[in-house]
């Protein structure tokens, strides 16, 4: 079987995979790294999204070959090793911007990469225009639209801290 | 002990303890679980709406790479079928019709989807290829895809031996009552529309984990479940006689369930079977596709309604027949849907005095259908809603003051309906009061007008609701053919230092219970909420449950463990006076302090718990040592919240799309224990309430292939095509209950799609339109507004 040397959350893998091998099935079954879910298979939802070399990838799209020589960040390697949360992560827990929590890695790595691609900001309109793959079943994205509105001013280093959620 | 803080109780916002957690991608759902020496499933299903099944041939897949066993319908003879949790019987008294629903297909498949055979290979891959290389061969069937077909003279039978494909024909209330309020009726108004079939869609696809252990004989079930201890009872004593002590079923972090993981299905007893047949574990997960063919659809109703009216507008007189689909075969709930939560709320926030339904439940050759999201009460309200509307225009009244002119007053409660249920509480002006402030209706002409100049046409729709939930009292479901108790049960852990361990039989798959249940600890015991844990989901912990669907976790589940407290509070306040020496009586108790009245004595919660456990200086004789308690809590009544949703949409005439612009909520939940999360609650509903109104629905061809059966062909909503939805509270509290609460998890799916298609046919009221079915997509839309157009040309 073929082998695939990648990076994924700061660490060296060589892993031998098949040539279908999905990046989803490779981190998910080989790496137990199960924070990355699959919602769907016509990489219409989502919930699989890591980020590959920086950019935001729906891993279920993407062969484990193709990711050779990757650096590979999925929702188990977003905090600090101390477990201070990324800001999107706080603002997700501030803004009650996850139900069930299935969704929500594949949303959180989708948004990051979203405020990283816009550095002059975000309008509502535009958020859940940059929202259109990913699907939450839970929410009405309305929490989901708050938490990265305000999770960009901080990104973005227009805020020190997140702004508090309204009562 | 810490001071608690107030804040941490009963109607603060509190932020989710389980958050943590699925933002660290720590959450363990089902597939996440890997057993050693597990092995997969993969279940072969059938292409086919109705055949029969002439051969399997397994030899060439028996023979693939890695391929461990293959089970047919041959191999699971003897094994029970799936049952049905609810007896519903015919208008002459007779029971329904209930025919076998295989776990795997003996002889003949029923619709697409229907499993035929389980491959288990030592991977998920190996066993799929495997799958491929099984010859089957059909004789295929003629199908009916829908209940027109299925209902016409001559059309094959789904199942042998059920006439004319009718699975009961049921009623309510007193025809003859009914049909002499329509004799002096001033008018009365005829309407005809259809609940759109819809598929729930929770993102996680369900699955399942089915473990053995040959030296105990112990059977583990891992599975995508919203009841746990339900799926242990059919599962254990109906399909594979495995008493309850042989039986583990865990439910662990569920991703979204919305009614769609209450049932048993076949695969959770496949998985549980096969890991005893083969010694290993055998794990299975649905793709989505197979999602959209397995797990059980909800809605599908085709109704037609009178309404007789008096000069003044007041209902004299509803009579409604009903079509449902229950698919090919009978889901665990399918048949209780259309009947005792839907043909009961038909009176709904009204004081129609007679109300008749009849409802015909139908066999076609499709996926299984039953409780989705509000579960028979989003059909009624749709109904009652677009009634309402159309005999407003009819009559030539507004549509505020038709609605007014028939609520059920504030002080008419309790309140007796005609069919059946007696209402405890409500206030429906008061919630159409604040919801007609809060949406800006008196202003709403002046946007018409502004939208109108910017070529857009602008209509504004209402919706008042009520819904019955916190199910239910076990004697009436029981008394209306429910095979199960439906009480709730919670155990109150309490540790030798004062922290509490919740063992509760429901089920958190996104309510964030393990926040909300623990709100009421810290508000009850003064136990700070880190210090308070909620466990749920495992037969081996908890004692016994029902499990959440209907909106009951806090209703029932909540009120079971106010009674578990209070038995311990009880217990506290003796271990008090002995160590206080006063008397019992004397002992007070607030949030964490135990005090004799009227002194400064006072003893903390963690000195009474530390006693309870080292019983040193204790009252052996009189007091067992220790603090747990459980508690079961059969409900005296459903609970009943109700509101006012308002909703406002722009139409582009030239692409005939629907803007939902605003979206106003204002819902009676009874007591709100921590509001961020009912807010959150009432948002996702009102989303799947729009999604049905505007963008889903399920569609089968004539042959029985559904058609949307993936994300790329049923419109789920996305971010761009919802509102901000402005969420607020009125508050009556239920009258049976301890904690006063009502529910909120089905308010937004019920209340929302009436407003929607309300607010559509207002912006086309120039359009000679009546009616439009959901989903209101731009196709209709264009054939409405050009028809309409052609009208004023004529």
């Amino acid at each position: 079987m073929p082998q695939v040397t990648l990076t994924v959350n700061g660490t060296s893998h060589t892993v031998e995979v098949e040539g279908r091998t999905l990046l989803v099935e490779l981190l998910r079954e080989k790496l137990r790294l199960t924070g990355t879910h699959v919602g769907c298979d016509t990489s219409q939802c989502g919930a699989c999204v890591v980020h590959v070399n920086g950019e935001s990838v729906k891993s279920c799209t993407m062969l484990a070959l193709q990711a050779d020589g990757g650096e590979v960040t999925t929702i188990e390697g977003l905090a600090k090793p101390d477990g201070t949360l990324h800001p999107m992560q706080e603002a997700f827990r501030e803004y009650h911007a996850l139900q069930c929590g299935f969704c929500t890695p594949g949303m959180v790595m989708s948004a990051i990469d979203l405020v990283q691609k816009h550095p002059q900001g975000m309008s509502e309109k535009e958020i859940r225009e940059g929202l259109e793959g990913n699907l939450c079943r839970c929410t009405g994205y309305h929490n989901i639209v708050k938490a990265i509105a305000a999770a960009q001013e901080v990104m973005h280093g227009r805020r020190a801290e997140l702004a508090p959620a309204a009562e | 002990m810490n001071v608690v803080t107030p804040f941490e109780g009963i109607g603060a916002s509190v932020k989710r303890k389980e958050d943590l957690r699925f933002l660290s991608g720590r959450g363990q759902y089902t597939d996440d679980i890997n057993r050693p020496g597990q092995t997969y499933a993969h279940i072969l299903r059938s292409p086919h709406a109705h055949a029969a099944i002439k051969g399997i041939d397994t030899t060439a897949a028996k023979a693939m790479p890695g391929v461990v066993a293959i089970f047919t319908g041959a191999d699971m003879q003897g094994i029970g079928g799936l049952p049905c949790g609810w007896q519903i019987h015919n208008k002459d008294g007779s029971p329904m019709a209930e025919p076998p629903h295989p776990v795997l297909a003996q002889g003949k498949v029923r619709f697409v989807g229907d499993a035929v055979a389980a491959v288990i290979a030592t991977t998920r891959a190996a066993a799929r290829d495997a799958a491929e290389a099984i010859e089957v061969e059909y004789e295929v069937l003629p199908a009916v895809a829908t209940m027109e077909a299925a209902l016409a003279p001559g059309a094959p039978a789904v199942h042998e031996g059920v006439a004319g494909n009718v699975c009961y024909d049921w009623h309510i209330g007193d025809p003859a009552v009914n049909a002499a309020a329509f004799q002096g009726a001033h008018k009365v108004v005829e309407f005809e529309l259809v609940n759109n079939r819809l598929v729930p869609n929770a993102m996680e696809p369900r699955a399942a984990i089915g473990d053995f252990d040959p030296t105990t004989g112990d059977y583990t079930l891992y599975t995508t479940s919203q009841n746990p201890h339900v799926i242990r009872l059919l599962m254990g004593a109906f399909v594979l006689q495995l008493p309850e002590h042989k039986l583990r079923v865990v439910a662990p972090d569920v991703g979204g369930g919305f009614g769609s993981k209450i049932f048993h299905y076949a695969e959770e007893a496949i998985v549980t079977w096969a890991a005893g047949k083969i010694a290993r574990p055998v794990k299975w997960t649905a793709d989505r596709t197979e999602s959209f063919v397995t797990d059980a659809h909800g809605r599908d109703h085709v109704t037609k309604a009178r309404l007789a009216l008096d000069a003044e507008g007041r209902f004299l007189a509803l009579h409604v027949q009903t079509l449902a689909n229950m698919g090919a075969y009978l889901s665990t709930f399918s048949t209780s849907v259309p009947t005792y939560l839907y043909a009961t709320l038909l009176a709904g926030v009204y004081t129609t005095p007679t109300v008749y339904a009849e409802v015909k439940a139908v066999f076609t050759n499709t996926v299984p259908v039953d409780a989705y999201r509000g579960a028979g009460r989003p059909e009624a309200t749709f109904l009652l809603e677009r009634l309402v509307d159309v005999a407003a225009r009819e009559m030539g009244m507004d549509r505020i003051e038709i609605r007014r002119r028939n609520f059920i007053p504030a002080d008419a409660f309790p309140y007796q309906t005609p069919v059946a249920l007696q209402y405890d509480s409500g206030d429906y002006e008061a919630t159409l009061q604040e919801a007609l402030k809060v949406s800006g209706w008196d202003g709403f002409e002046a946007r018409r007008a502004e939208a109108k100049a910017r070529g857009k046409l602008r209509g504004i729709g209402i919706s008042t609701y009520l819904e019955a939930c916190g199910i239910a009292p076990s004697a009436v479901v029981g008394a209306l053919g429910a095979r199960a108790g439906l009480y709730e049960v919670g155990t109150i852990r309490v540790h030798p230092t004062g922290s509490v361990t919740v063992l509760t039989g429901t089920h958190s798959h996104g309510q964030g219970h393990e926040t909300t249940l623990a709100q009421l600890v810290t508000d009850r015991l003064g136990v700070p909420l880190a210090q308070v844990d909620i466990v749920h989901g495992d037969t081996a912990k908890i004692p016994f449950g029902m499990g959440t669907y209907g909106s009951r976790s806090l209703a029932v589940g909540g009120s079971a463990m106010v009674k578990a407290m209070d038995k311990i509070v009880a217990k506290a306040r003796r271990i008090a006076a002995h160590l206080m020496e006063a008397s019992v009586e004397d002992v007070e108790f607030d949030r964490g302090t135990f005090r004799v009245a009227g002194t400064d004595k006072t003893k903390s919660w963690g000195e009474i718990c530390l006693t309870a456990y080292v019983p040193h200086n204790y009252p052996i004789e009189e007091i067992e040592p220790g603090l747990d308690e459980t508690a079961f809590y059969d409900p005296k009544n459903f609970t009943y919240p109700g509101g006012c949703h308002i909703c406002e949409v722009e139409i582009d005439p030239d692409t005939c799309q629907v803007e939902v612009v605003n979206f106003t909520a204002v819902d009676d939940v009874g007591r709100v224990i921590n509001p961020m999360i009912v807010e959150g609650q009432v948002q996702g509903g009102v989303a799947q309430g729009i999604g049905q109104a505007l963008l889903e629905t399920a569609v089968y061809d004539e042959s029985g292939q559904l058609l949307s059966a993936s994300f790329m062909d049923y419109q789920m909503p996305r971010a761009n095509d919802l509102p901000p939805v402005s969420v607020a509270t009125h508050t009556t509290l239920c009258t049976h209950n301890p904690l006063g609460v009502k529910g909120c998890g089905e308010v937004g799916a019920i209340g929302s799609p009436p407003a929607v298609i309300n607010a559509v046919v207002d912006a086309l009221r120039d359009f000679g339109v009546r009616h439009i079915e959901m989903p209101a997509t731009p196709a209709k839309i264009w054939g409405i507004i050009h028809a309409g157009q052609r009208l004023a040309a004529e």
